[in-house]
Parts: C-alpha cells; sequence; structure tokens
C-alpha cells in the first residue's frame, strides 16, 4: 500500500502503531541508560533514589564522576587516538581503492573487487585472530632469526589499529567510491581542457567534488573504530581502549559510572553525526 | 446510448488550492479523448481520480452509466499506462502481460493463450520471454498498452506515456496508438502537454488551464475556433496583439493595437464593445504575403514590410516581417510554392489578411 | 598502456594489495596452517587434523556451534520480519522532511556503542531492572522476575543490534522503487498481497538479502551480546575461541575454531546469494 491506494481505516492505524512501537523499541535501552546516569544510588536500577550529578563530576569515594575518573579517561583518550589514526588510513587507502577501481580497467580487477568486499563477510573475531596468529609468527620470527623484538607485532594498540583498519578501509572505498561514480568525468575533461595537467585537474576540480564523502568516511571511519568490540578484544594489550575498558568494568558489576560515560557517548557521537550530516546537506 | 466515462462537476481541492474546479465531461464508447493542457494545469489530478488514486473532493464519476467513486482502484473497469510505464521489471513481457488476468484467477492455459494474443496484436509476437530492459522504448509503450487491453477495460487511461520518447519515435508512436485504438475498440482517455499528440490522434479534446476546461472541442474547432484567449496562444502559433476597440460592426471589429497598428477581426459572437481592451490573434498560415501590393486587394487588413529574418524549417517554413510603419513584427508562413523561394532578408514584401481569420476576445486583466 | 598509465596503475594497486595481502589474505592462511599444527611435545609440532577432530568428537563444541549458527538466523528472519514493515513505511508511506526525520531516527542509537545498547537491555530486564520493577507495580507478577540470563534475552539483544543493518538496506532499495509502480500492480487488478508477493518484495530482493547477510554475520560473530544477556551458559561459538585463544591460550585449537566459523559464514553468505541469484558486487557494493 501507499497513500494514494485507498486502505480500511484501522489497517492505516494499525500499521502507524506498530512503527511508533517499533521506534519506542529502539529508544528504550538508550532512554534507561541516560536516565539511570543521574540516579544517587550506587546501582543503575530501580528505586530511584533521586537526582544527582555526582556520576559525572563527583569527586569523592563512593561516588566518582566520569571526570574524575582517570581509568575512564584514559581509555577515551587511547579510543580517540585509534580511531583518528584507522580512520585517517582507512579514508586515505579507500581513496587511492576508489581511483583504482573506478579509473582504471585491468584484468582480474573484478575478482579484485569482490576480495576488497570480503573483510565485510568476514566475522570480526576471525580477523581478529587471523592477525594475532600472523603478527606473532612474524614477531617470533624476527626474534628467531635476528633477535629483534618488535613490540608493535605484540597485542596493543598497533595490533588494533591494524585489526580496525583491515575492515574499516572496505567501509572507506564504498563510500568514496559511490561519489567518484556519480562524478562528470568531463568536468576534469573541462580542466584539461582549460590548461591544468592531470594531476592539477584532480586536485582541483575531483578532490573538492569528493570532500564531502571523505568527510563522510572519516566520521564513519571513525565512529566504528570507536565502537569496535570484536576486532579489538583478540587483540587489544594493557592498554584498553573505551568498550575494552568500559566491558571488563562492567563484568566485575555495574555502577551509574558507566552510564554517565555511555550518556556521553550518545551526546558525543550524535553531535559528531550532526556534523556531518549539515555538512553534507551544504554541499 | 450511455457514455463510457462521464465526469459531473468534479473537484479536487489540496487545502486552500483547487486543483480540478468542476470539470465536466463525457466520453462516448469507443472514442478517443484527451486532454490537453500546461504542466500544473490540473490534468493528471483528474486522470488520478479517475483511475482511483485520488478521491474527488466533490463531484462524481461514472463508467458505464455507474458511479465509481467507492470502488477501490483494483477494482475498477479502468486501466492505466503510466507516464513512465511502470513496466514490472521483476518480470518477463509475458508475466507483465499476464499479470492482471492472474489476479482475476484465470487458468494458466487461458493466459498463456491470451497473453499470445495479445502479443500478436501489438505486432511483437515471440518476446514474451524477454526481460523489460531488453525491448526499445517503441516496444516497452506497446507492451503497456497490452497489459492493460487484456484485461478488456472500459476505459484505458495513458498518462503523457509518450513523453520519454524522442522525437521521431514520438511521431511514430502517435500513430500507431491511434490505429491500436481503433484496432481494440476502447475509448481512450490521453492526457497530455503536447498539442500535435493531441490534435494528431484524439476525437476530441479538452483544453485545461488552472482547473478548469477551456473548451472540449474536435482537434479543428480548437484550431480555427477557439472559444477562449487561452485556448487561442495556447493551441498552434498565432500572431497576438492587444489594442483597445475603436469600432463595432455585426461582427466585425476594429481595433487600434498598442503599437499603433490598426486591425481588423470577428468576434465570432462573443461580446465586446467599444473602449474595450481586446486580443487578436491571427495565424501565421492565415496571412498572405505578395510581392505586388495589388494582389492583396480582397484582404482587410494590409500591410507593408520588410522581411527582418527567415526561419527555414521545410514545409513549415516561415518569415518575419517587420512593418515599414513601424507598428512591430509578424509571422507569415511561407507558401510552398516556390515564388517567395528568393526572399532573402531586406526584401520588401506585402501581406493581407481577412478580418474573418483575426480571432478576437475580450483581454484579461494581467 | 602509456607508461604513465601504468605507474598510476602500480601506485594505486600498491595499498590496495598490501592491504588485502597482509591483513587479510596471509593472516587467515595463516590460520589456517595453525589450526593444522598438533602440539606433541614442548615446541614440537606435526601437522595433522587432530584439532577439527577435537571440534567434531566434543559435543559441546558441535552442539555450541550449532546452537549458533540457528539461532543467528533466527535472529536475521526476526530481524527482517520486524524491520520489513518499518522501512516500508519510511521508504513509501512518508514523503519529504518527515521521511528523513524518521530515518534518522532509525539510524540514532547505533552511533553509540554496542556496549552502551547491551547495558541498556541489561538495566531493563535484569531481576532489579525496569521492566520488572513496572511488571510488579502493575501487579502482573508477584516477585521480581529474571529476565537477563536466557536465549530470549540473547534474541532481543541480537535483533535490536543488527537493527540497523537490515533497515538501511530496505529503505535504500524500497525507495528506488516508483510510486507508480506499485499503483500499476493495484490498477491492473492487484490487492495488497499479490502486490507485495509479486512486486514489492521482489524488487527488495537485493537489499533483503544483503541486509541478512550483514545480520547474519553479525550475529554469528557477536561476543558482547551473548556473554552480557546470555550470562555464563550462552554458549556461543565466538565465546570458545575467545576462551581458547585468551584464557586457555590454545591457538591450535581455537584457530580450528575460527576456520571452522569462517567456513559457516562463508557457506550461508554464498549460499543465500546462489539462493536469490544475487551476487556480491551487487548486494554489498
Amino acid at each position: 500500500m501507499i497513500p494514494s491506494i485507498p486502505q480500511p481505516r484501522f489497517l492505516t492505524a494499525a500499521y502507524t502503531a506498530y512503527v511508533t512501537l517499533f521506534f519506542v523499541f529502539l529508544a528504550l535501552p538508550l532512554v534507561v541508560v541516560a536516565v539511570f546516569a543521574f540516579n544517587d544510588s550506587q546501582f543503575p536500577s530501580l528505586p530511584w533514589e533521586g537526582f544527582t550529578w555526582n556520576w559525572f563530576f563527583g569527586s569523592e569515594r563512593p561516588m566518582i564522576g566520569v571526570f574524575h575518573e582517570r581509568g575512564i579517561l584514559g581509555a577515551i583518550g587511547t579510543s580517540v587516538l585509534v580511531a583518528v589514526v584507522v580512520s585517517a588510513m582507512s579514508v586515505f587507502v579507500g581513496m587511492t581503492n576508489a581511483f583504482l577501481f573506478n579509473r582504471y580497467k585491468f584484468r582480474g580487477q573484478s575478482v579484485l573487487y569482490v576480495f576488497m568486499l570480503l573483510p565485510l563477510v568476514i566475522p570480526g573475531i576471525v580477523l581478529g585472530i587471523s592477525i594475532l596468529v600472523f603478527s606473532s609468527r612474524v614477531a617470533n620470527g624476527l626474534w628467531d632469526g635476528f633477535e629483534i623484538d618488535v613490540e608493535a607485532l605484540r597485542p596493543g594498540l598497533w595490533l588494533v589499529i591494524l585489526g580496525q583498519f583491515s575492515f574499516i578501509t572496505t567501509i572507506a572505498t564504498l563510500v568514496i567510491g559511490a561519489r567518484l561514480q556519480k562524478f562528470d568525468r568531463t568536468l576534469e575533461e573541462a580542466a584539461l581542457n582549460l590548461g591544468a595537467g592531470k594531476l592539477t585537474a584532480i586536485r582541483t576540480v575531483t578532490l573538492p567534488y569528493l570532500a564531502p564523502a571523505m568527510i563522510g568516511a572519516f566520521v564513519v571511519a571513525f565512529l566504528m573504530s570507536f565502537e569496535n568490540f570484536n576486532t579489538t578484544l583478540m587483540l587489544v594489550g594493557s592498554d584498553a581502549p573505551l568498550t575494552i575498558a568500559m566491558f571488563d568494568r562492567l563484568k566485575e558489576g555495574s555502577t551509574p559510572l558507566l552510564n554517565a560515560v555511555s550518556l556521553l557517548l550518545m551526546i558525543g557521537s550524535s553531535c559528531l553525526a550532526l556534523v556531518m550530516i549539515a555538512f553534507q546537506r551544504k554541499s | 446510448m450511455t457514455a463510457d466515462l462521464e465526469c459531473i462537476d468534479l473537484e479536487k481541492r489540496f487545502g486552500d488550492t483547487v486543483a480540478v474546479d468542476r470539470v465536466s465531461f463525457s466520453v462516448p464508447q469507443g472514442s478517443f479523448f484527451s486532454i490537453l493542457g500546461p504542466s500544473g494545469c490540473g490534468k493528471t489530478t483528474i486522470m488520478r481520480m479517475i483511475a482511483g488514486f485520488l478521491d474527488p473532493s466533490d463531484g462524481d464519476i461514472l463508467i458505464k452509466g455507474k458511479s465509481v467513486l467507492d470502488v477501490a482502484p483494483n477494482k475498477r473497469p479502468v486501466n492505466m499506462v503510466f507516464q513512465h510505464l511502470a513496466l514490472f521489471p521483476m518480470m518477463n513481457i509475458a508475466d507483465n502481460i499476464g499479470y492482471g488476468l492472474r489476479r482475476t484467477g484465470m487458468g494458466k492455459a487461458d493466459i498463456n493463450r491470451k497473453v499470445d494474443e495479445a502479443l500478436d496484436r501489438i505486432g511483437l509476437p515471440g518476446i514474451g520471454q524477454r526481460k523489460v530492459d531488453e525491448l526499445s522504448g517503441g516496444q516497452k509503450q506497446r507492451v503497456a498498452i497490452a497489459r492493460c487491453m487484456v484485461l478488456e477495460p472500459d476505459v484505458l487511461l495513458l498518462d503523457e506515456p509518450l513523453g520519454a520518447l524522442d522525437l521521431k519515435l514520438r511521431e511514430r508512436m502517435k500513430v500507431e496508438l491511434k490505429a491500436l485504438q481503433s484496432a481494440f475498440d476502447t475509448t481512450f482517455v490521453y492526457i497530455t502537454h503536447d498539442q500535435s499528440e493531441a490534435l494528431v490522434m484524439s476525437d476530441n479534446i479538452a483544453v485545461m488551464n488552472e482547473g478548469r476546461f477551456e473548451q472540449v472541442g474536435t482537434a479543428r474547432d480548437l484550431y480555427y475556433r477557439p472559444d477562449t484567449a487561452f485556448v487561442a496562444g495556447f493551441v498552434g502559433d498565432s500572431n497576438r496583439w492587444r489594442g483597445r476597440v475603436t469600432k463595432l460592426d455585426g461582427q466585425d471589429l476594429e481595433l487600434l493595437s498598442d503599437t499603433g497598428m490598426p486591425l481588423r477581426g470577428a468576434i465570432q459572437g462573443r461580446t465586446l464593445n467599444v473602449g474595450d481592451m481586446a486580443d487578436v490573434f491571427v495565424r501565421p498560415e492565415a496571412i498572405k504575403i505578395a510581392h505586388v501590393k495589388g494582389e492583396l486587394s480582397q484582404f482587410d487588413n494590409q500591410l507593408s514590410g520588410t522581411v527582418t529574418s527567415l526561419l527555414f524549417n521545410g514545409a513549415a517554413s516561415r518569415v518575419i516581417i517587420a512593418s515599414d510603419t513601424g507598428h512591430g513584427e509578424v509571422e507569415v508562413n511561407l507558401p510552398q510554392s516556390g515564388e517567395f523561394a528568393d526572399l532573402v532578408k531586406g526584401s520588401e514584401v506585402h501581406i493581407g489578411w481577412g478580418s474573418d481569420q483575426g480571432n478576437c476576445f475580450a483581454a484579461e486583466a494581467s | 598502456m602509456r607508461a604513465e598509465a601504468k605507474l598510476g596503475l602500480a601506485l594505486l594497486l600498491t595499498p590496495l594489495l598490501m592491504w588485502l595481502s597482509l591483513l587479510i589474505f596471509i593472516p587467515h592462511v595463516d590460520v589456517f596452517l595453525v589450526s593444522l599444527r598438533e602440539r606433541v611435545g614442548v615446541g614440537q609440532y606435526q601437522i595433522s587434523f587432530a584439532n577439527y577432530l577435537t571440534f567434531f568428537q566434543e559435543p559441546l563444541y558441535l552442539w555450541t556451534f550449532l546452537r549458533t549458527a540457528v539461532m543467528s538466523s533466527l535472529a536475521t528472519l526476526m530481524t527482517l520480519i520486524i524491520a520489513f514493515p518499518v522501512s516500508y513505511y519510511i521508504a513509501k508511506m512518508i514523503k519529504g522532511r518527515a521521511q528523513s526525520a524518521l530515518f534518522l531516527l532509525c539510524l540514532v542509537p547505533f552511533w553509540v556503542s554496542e556496549l552502551v545498547r547491551t547495558f541498556g537491555w541489561m538495566i531493563l530486564l535484569r531481576e532489579t531492572g525496569v521492566i520488572s520493577n513496572v511488571l510488579q507495580y502493575l501487579g502482573l507478577v508477584d516477585g521480581p522476575v529474571e529476565m537477563l540470563y536466557n536465549d530470549g534475552a540473547i534474541m532481543i539483544g541480537l535483533v535490536y543490534t543488527s537493527m540497523l543493518f537490515m533497515v538501511v538496506p530496505l529503505v535504500t532499495t524500497l525507495e528506488s522503487l516508483p510510486d507508480e509502480v506499485i499503483e500499476a500492480g493495484y490498477d491492473l487488478g492487484g490487492n495488497g498481497v499479490s502486490v507485495l508477493r509479486e512486486i514489492i518484495i521482489p524488487h527488495a530482493m537485493p537489499g533483503i538479502v544483503s541486509g541478512c547477510i550483514v545480520v547474519f554475520m553479525l550475529s554469528l560473530g557477536n561476543y558482547l551480546t551473548p556473554t552480557m544477556l546470555g550470562g555464563k551458559e550462552s554458549l556461543w561459538f565466538t565465546e570458545l575461541i575467545y576462551s581458547q585463544f585468551i584464557v586457555r591460550f590454545n591457538w591450535e585449537l581455537g584457530a580450528a575454531f575460527g576456520f571452522m566459523l569462517l567456513i559457516l559464514s562463508s557457506a550461508i553468505v554464498w549460499g543465500m546469494l546462489k539462493l536469490t541469484g544475487q551476487s556480491l558486487e551487487k548486494t554489498m557494493g
């Protein structure tokens, strides 16, 4: 049915009710997480003990707020660092990939394209263990052969970055590739015709056109990296990104501190997403 | 005999805007009826109301004498050829044509037979297993019609289906559509903004503007005897002057154009008074062109001037002539006889036309 | 090919090939090789299928494997059934601002970490949780009810967490179906059911397939949701992989498990594509 096809009224009403219910379902967990961040209690659950800001700004036990909790703040820093590096790397490779598949025709291209998509259909945990296994084999080989200890190849931030990069690059390639596909090649030809060199034409015409997609890909990559769990879990070393740090705490029992962190995360990622949307609407 | 389709005081309002304003018409069985109008005039709204995709705000729609207002679109005895044809891309041609028959619960063998018949009829036998996107534009067109015609609807609605075709194909499809219509002997209601489509194919045409029918009539009527200034301006090309009426004599009238040119025209039964502002429309082919002034003595509008442009377009070639007295330019059809083949820019010519060729209408305040 | 073009091709191929070979292809081959190792003494290994034999001979492993597959399929199906009407509503029933607003609302929950979403369900479902309290308040139950740590909770979590990956491809494909085609279906005598079956679903097939593939993959490979909502007895296959690698340090068996998971997911993705006549490029790209 579409609006132009007359339907019995109760059917339309039932449909609308269903969709409303769906959005309640979507909102419910997030709303409770947010609400209990302000519960003046040791547990994020009923009964409601009154409103407090302590889980954000509290500095005394037992209510140490997010902004005084070194462990959490450090984990946020780690996550941001990882996410920025991963996003930058995957946007760069995503861009070269997009140009490769859009501008060149070569033997084996379609096979390579399917290969490029594969990381999307490999379970994250398998990606994690394969990189873990391979990197320790290389590290052990280097140690056995040359007595060189490469710290970067042991579980830790570098492996986390590589692990996340390995599948986020596919997303970045798809996002940038989709926009490049829509690019009108005659614009580049016009630039060449007006005296630009090939690289200048790409720099002055194509790249500005791609900019929204690159920023979009960067934000998506950042969010995906920030909230990645499965791959990171297998590769993490001593300093854990936020999701892992929160997971470890949650296993020991939850306090509204975690709600407060979660609420900050929601606000942060919503802002990021809104900025991205606003930017894309403008262009 | 009851008409196949009859609309009575049909009205559609969207909020404050009136898209269709009390339109009444009836279409006799087996005829080709067109609604012609600029985009946004409400013609698509009428069609969607007939098909059942919009509820009229007021008025009634009768098919074979029975009101269909309470009949759901999938039960109405009308079918529609959509603007972009809406062939189902997920089905092959045979399944597209058989779609409606399957809905009636017809047996497989019968459906196959009917589909084959329909393909024969549209001159595309044996393409049943092809996919939609393997067909050319003209073939898709015919399949879209066949898909409706197998259901033997009382009325077939066509929503500017030729719009997407290129010019050459469109010309051919006009002829073909007309032929299909008489072969199926079904009532066609065709909407378009392209006057030549409407003029070529239709038995009757309604010219529509701002939600109202300006005039309903044959192509000839609309072209030679427009009822309103809008029709005169919209159908065919015209020279158009605006001026003040200076003299009235029965059906004839004299007026002085805003540019100072005296003109004679006919009011064809419309009321106009001395002192009114009026528009005069004169078709370029109604104006006679001559090298010698004497040849034009039978015309009561005469003018001498110089050629400012030659617009060569084969049989429809024209010249634009600027009057020597500086009263403006006139567009004139070139006769095909060849006696004016030597006209060049700057040539001195004389033109004239009878006052009965000048259709006069009261000027609308603008 | 001119020299300049050749150079460009080489420059662009390098990052792609390095990425795919060093981070995807070789590591997976390596996992396979490790899974074929059998430890026969300290630092001594031989090639054998012992790890795979262990997998097939230990009922718990096999049972967990099958259970994970079945529950992931079920979660995928449920996600599809729940998401389809909503996607259709967003794509076809509303237009303009309302449409983009509703679509955006669908995406919001997925900008925050899966951990937060799962945490939210824990707060809702546990014994001292919101739903239990509401039920008590309404007098529907006498004492606290524990809704966490069972398969139902896992199911809710999986469906919730993958919803976005179903809604987005569905909305995109459904939106590309012109209203005109649906109207034509009705105009030619079809009703809601036949139009859905013959026109809307066939048209949405690429979206359905890509949504299902991604949701299935995410469920199969999910670790967080089953662990947190299913508790200790949740028996999810990824938990076995994790415990072999991190807790027991038996990489050989863990690699074999990982490889089995890879085979399962590839087989199901491949089967789904074949069954519906779609290709990976079309559904993912």
